[in-house]
């Protein structure tokens, strides 16, 4: 490609222009056409077509369950959806809340959240400073067994953690989905690990020089820079206990021990022909999500998705 | 090194060692990573174990009742059409993912344009990603909604037909539609990382490429063709096999829109239900096993593309 580097062009004198386009005979992958204006036109209202398009087709069927969130049950079930509330009730809200189990939901999900994000700093860290710093034998056969870990279906693998969790005695309490987040989350350890990978050896080996033990130099000077990798971490985990719906429906059957989730599944039952309340629960559900996102959007594109790119 | 100047004294108390640069390294080993190592043992290696020798057996949930069966569980999933058959529902999500690609695509090349309201455009696309899957499992569950005139008006999409005199639709127990519309909702969850992946992969080009051709007049389309096109064909290539993971490992949408009727049932739910409502621990090990015997192919044609990629 380097033969292809058009000239140094001075678009005001004569020679530059010939210069430029004696180029373009010569390579002809630069022999493009001019645009019309009117192609352009048309390409930018085109272009703006698209995004306008794509953002309709996402808020659309939101705006119905924002609009119904505030109806009375009577005016649901007689106007069209995307009628506007005649009065905007709270009560849908205060019931979804309250009667719907949405703030046990909530309760639940942020000790979950909670437990299952210290555990996965605290021996996630701890995992990927021993797997990256010290290469052995005993070292190498644990990467390969978490690389082959991270290749099970998670969701089908439930067939036969069930009778482990069940045979611990954890079924039905809220340690279940704790210690399977904490457990089976190999994500983290890669993240922490190719995090590890850009801070010196040289750091640790004058650190141990000068006497410290090995949990000292984790303590003192790894875990402190690996700040920026805990946080992505933070961010993927929060997405993806939150939204997790399977873990806590298959062992957390308890109307009590109520995720968001699984508070909301419930909704179907009891208030299956009630869909203002149901919309008023969803709200509440995603408010959280939606703070997070707006408060964190540049770091979420930037972490979430490289993140996870590298499963 | 300080371990080096004491191997030379031969003889050493334990306490010695444990100090030294060896033993330290064996000790913190061993603390470090026994926490990991026993929920590792407990929860991905038992349980895949488990699900090898489950195969073989006929047993339930509780391990009241078992008994070997020999392969008779493989047979039964080899021979029972209807068990395959949620394979070919996978199809539908598949072929999906490849208009969710080449939407991202679009989209992702087109904010990354002059664009006014990129990050406002952006952030409406993508939160959907961001949102609970019961939640818009239920969203969408109003959205394709048949109205009764009893206890539900028309949904979103009936109201939208009928604004153009259309008739409303069975979109959701309709067999024939039914996948389609649950394919929407996965793909309208989905899309936004793609595109956000596709953004950066496509920022990640040098800007310089990008003057020539316009110094040069190229055109968008052009620019796409060579420069955008070219410089990202690995990540594309990436995301479809990913694709093929994802859709035969669809679940959740299905599971909480239609509960899998209606001829929506795919070969997890089918595997969830046959353990968990039936009891049919060994036949249900079995399907995981198959499953996860497709995906390691997968993985290991992924694998095969992108060292020769490299």
């Amino acid at each position: 490609m380097d033969e292809n580097k058009a000239p140094d062009i001075v678009e005001e004198t004569g020679e530059g222009t010939d210069a430029l386009a004696e180029f373009r005979q010569n390579h002809e992958i630069y022999k493009f056409r001019e645009t019309p204006k009117i192609v352009r036109i048309i390409f930018i209202i085109l272009k703006y077509l698209v995004l306008v398009l794509g953002c309709m087709l996402v808020i659309l069927p939101l705006l119905v369950v924002l609009l119904g969130a505030f109806k009375t049950h009577e005016e649901y079930i007689t106007t069209n959806v995307f009628a506007l509330p005649a009065d905007p009730q709270w009560e849908n809200f205060v019931t979804a809340f309250i009667d719907g189990d949405v703030m046990r939901g909530l309760l639940n999900t942020a000790i979950i959240l909670l437990i299952s994000c210290a555990g996965t700093i605290i021996t996630g860290t701890m995992t990927a400073f021993v797997l990256q710093r010290f290469n052995s034998l005993f070292t190498r056969a644990v990467k390969t067994v978490f690389l082959i870990a991270a290749l099970l279906p998670n969701i089908s693998m439930q067939v036969t953690v069930f009778q482990v969790i069940n045979s611990l005695g954890l079924y039905n309490s809220i340690w279940a989905p704790c210690i399977l987040y904490i457990g089976t989350d190999i994500i983290s350890i890669y993240i922490f690990m190719q995090f590890l990978d850009n801070i010196s050896v040289s750091l640790d080996e004058s650190a141990f020089l000068d006497g410290a033990n090995y949990f000292r130099i984790y303590w003192s000077i790894i875990l402190p820079m690996l700040r920026p990798a805990i946080a992505t971490v933070l961010v993927i985990k929060f997405v993806g206990i939150y939204n997790d719906f399977y873990t806590a429906n298959l062992y957390m059957p308890s109307k009590e021990l109520g995720v968001v989730s699984t508070a909301l599944y419930r909704f179907i039952g009891p208030y299956g022909a009630k869909w203002e309340i149901i919309f008023a629960g969803i709200i509440i559900c995603i408010i959280p999500s939606l703070i997070i996102f707006i408060s964190l959007q540049k770091f979420i594109y930037s972490n979430l998705v490289t993140g996870s790119v590298k499963e | 090194m300080a371990a080096a100047t004491k191997a030379n004294t031969k003889k050493r108390s334990v306490s010695e060692w444990l100090r030294g640069y060896t033993g330290q390294k064996y000790m913190t080993t061993i603390i470090f990573l026994f926490i990991p190592i026993v929920l590792m043992i407990l929860f991905t290696v038992i349980p895949a174990v488990n699900m090898g020798i489950f195969s073989f057996q006929e047993r339930d949930q509780f391990g009241a009742s078992v008994k070997w069966v020999g392969f008779d569980n493989y047979k039964t999933l080899f021979s029972d059409s209807s068990y395959f058959e949620t394979f070919i529902n996978s199809l539908y999500y598949f072929a999906g993912s490849f208009v969710q690609q080449a939407v991202a695509l679009l989209v992702a090349t087109i904010l990354c344009t002059k664009i006014k309201f990129a990050n406002l455009f952006k952030g409406i696309i993508f939160f959907p990603y961001m949102m609970n899957g019961v939640a818009v499992s239920l969203i969408f569950r109003r959205f394709f909604q048949k109205g009764d005139g009893i206890t539900n008006t028309e949904g979103t999409l009936n109201s939208i037909l009928m604004l153009f005199g259309a008739d409303p639709v069975k979109w959701l127990s309709n067999t024939d539609i039914v996948n389609w519309c649950l394919v929407f909702a996965s793909v309208w969850r989905y899309i936004g990382f793609d595109i956000i992946m596709y953004i950066g992969a496509i920022q990640s080009i040098s800007p310089d490429i990008y003057e020539a051709a316009d110094l040069d007049g190229a055109n968008s389309w052009q620019r796409f063709r060579y420069i955008i096109f070219p410089g990202i064909r690995p990540i594309i290539a990436l995301q479809l096999i990913l694709a093929i993971k994802g859709s035969i490992s669809v679940f959740e949408i299905p599971y909480i829109i239609t509960g899998g009727r209606f001829g929506t049932s795919t070969f997890v739910i089918r595997t969830i239900d046959t353990a968990f409502t039936y009891q049919h621990v060994g036949l249900a090990s079995a399907m995981a096993v198959v499953l996860l015997a497709i995906i390691l192919i997968v993985t290991g044609i992924q694998k095969a593309i992108f060292k020769e990629g490299k």
